[in-house]
């Protein structure tokens, strides 16, 4: 198949939307899983037809689906993620420690290099690998060992919600949690450090510069620049230059600098987009006004991207995992919202359409771009 | 036999349309029935109770002849209409939302 397919994962079942590359007219396959969250679908970089849905519910916990076919038929693979040993405690809201337990798989992510290899995140906080397509799950427990018992859930729980594969080296990962921060691995997951310098959260912690305990919300890489990543923070948007081994405030002149998701441009490693949000209390957009802000510069520079996104009234979020781009040579940008809107821009966010305007509220989003 | 109803998110997940039919060895016990149901149905594990611990997932409650065995012990045997298949075994997700 040629053309785009945009995953979406919303709190009532998974919705496939497809088109060509003038992405005008869309298909609408779905809901997927109907009655279920979710929180991820995702497919492998080198077989577009393996897709990876982490699916779940209050009821009847998590379970895992695999495709082989570009979404058309599903089967259940392995759900069972127990963590290595005896994961032992980490901080609860209220400063005392808490027992470790497994909810749900916030993020899968598949290998750039195996189908058969996909990483999960997790809440209670950690890394797990399958290399046998899903059917079988391990734990990269050295994460843990950087801090756990000092990590803390953010208002979604203590969610490993980001993994990033470095493909200029295949032993490099970076994840981020809410609340631990982000930490990168050398080994392959072996070990683990935190790659929290420059960050200031001197409104959520004791020690606004602490090593670990920053709820980072999202981080992006080009494939390109391996050592530059975006970050969007509970509040602020942050720059590293050095694979995270520092970082400094890139927010200049947004409206609010509190917010979700981050992506970077498919062809322009310079060019990131984000979409601010009121505030911690306040989950939408400021004045009602649904803008996503285009930085051409890497930072600092902002300009509002309006065209076609409603512009009063509009109390919307977009959550972390729900903004993504595709690779066509105009750049398409696509972002779900909580009122279940997912937009697109075919022309690098210049202007906006809405695909479909009345899902469920959407999770995640993420595109395919087949050829 | 042993008739076994599911709720429909499960039923679902298991591909099938209404009750599901086991047939257990030995001891048929709360326990002994949840075993049988994982290993004909693979799928189910982890939804119905703990992958390690065995333990009932919160959110999940068992019905039998109009009695609540949610509480009862996985060793306890079930009623003798559940083992004859003349009442199914309900598995029932618990009653919670607006």
């Amino acid at each position: 198949m040629n053309g785009i397919r945009v995953l979406v994962g919303t709190h009532k079942g998974a919705f496939i939307l497809t088109s060509d590359e003038k992405r005008e007219k869309w298909d609408i396959s779905g809901p997927h899983f109907a009655g279920w969250e979710i929180y991820h679908i995702n497919g492998s970089p080198i077989d577009p037809n393996r897709i990876y849905a982490s699916q779940s519910n209050g009821w009847f916990g998590q379970v895992i689906q695999r495709s082989d076919d570009g979404g058309k038929t599903w089967q259940p693979v392995g759900n069972k993620f127990a963590y290595d040993g005896v994961p032992g405690t980490h901080l609860w809201y209220d400063g005392t420690q808490h027992p470790w337990e497994f909810k749900r798989v916030w993020q899968l992510q598949p290998s750039l290099t195996d189908p058969d290899t996909v990483y999960a995140g997790v809440e209670d906080a950690a890394m797990f690998r399958s290399i046998d397509g899903g059917k079988t799950w391990n734990e990269l427990p050295g994460l843990r060992e950087a801090k756990g018992n000092l990590w803390q859930p953010g208002a979604g729980g203590m969610c490993l919600h980001t993994i990033i594969l470095d493909p200029s080296d295949p032993q490099r990962m970076f994840i981020a949690i809410s609340a631990a921060g982000a930490f990168r691995t050398d080994d392959s997951g072996q070990t683990w450090r935190p790659i929290n310098k420059g960050l200031n959260s001197g409104s959520e912690l004791p020690d606004a510069t602490a090593e670990v305990g920053h709820c980072v919300h999202n981080i992006a890489m080009h494939p390109s620049r391996p050592n530059v990543l975006f970050m969007q923070k509970h509040w602020d948007v942050m720059r590293s230059d050095n694979t995270g081994d520092s970082w400094s405030e890139v927010s200049g002149n947004l409206p609010s600098d509190f917010g979700f998701p981050i992506a970077v441009h498919p062809h322009e490693p310079n060019t990131i987009y984000v979409v601010p949000i009121k505030s911690d209390s306040e989950h939408y957009p400021p004045e009602g006004k649904l803008r996503v802000y285009r930085s051409r510069t890497g930072g600092n520079e902002w300009e509002a991207l309006t065209k076609g996104l409603p512009q009063s009234d509009c109390y919307v979020n977009i959550l972390r995992s729900a903004l993504a781009v595709d690779t066509y040579d105009s750049c398409g940008i696509y972002f779900g919202t909580t009122g279940g809107q997912v937009y697109a821009s075919a022309d690098s966010g210049d202007s906006w359409k809405p695909i479909v305007r009345d899902l469920p509220a959407v999770l995640s989003v993420e595109v395919q771009t087949l050829s | 036999m042993i008739r076994v109803v599911l709720p429909q998110h499960l039923r679902t997940l298991a591909q099938v349309s209404k009750e599901v039919e086991l047939q257990v060895e030995g001891s048929m016990t709360l326990g002994s029935v949840l075993d049988a149901l994982e290993i004909q149905y693979p799928m189910l594990r982890g939804t119905i109770r703990d992958h390690i611990t065995k333990q009932r997932r919160p959110f999940i409650r068992f019905f039998a002849c109009g009695e609540d065995w949610s509480l009862e012990s996985p060793d306890i045997p079930l009623p003798d209409a559940v083992l004859t298949g003349k009442e199914p075994f309900r598995i029932v997700g618990a009653m919670a939302g607006g």
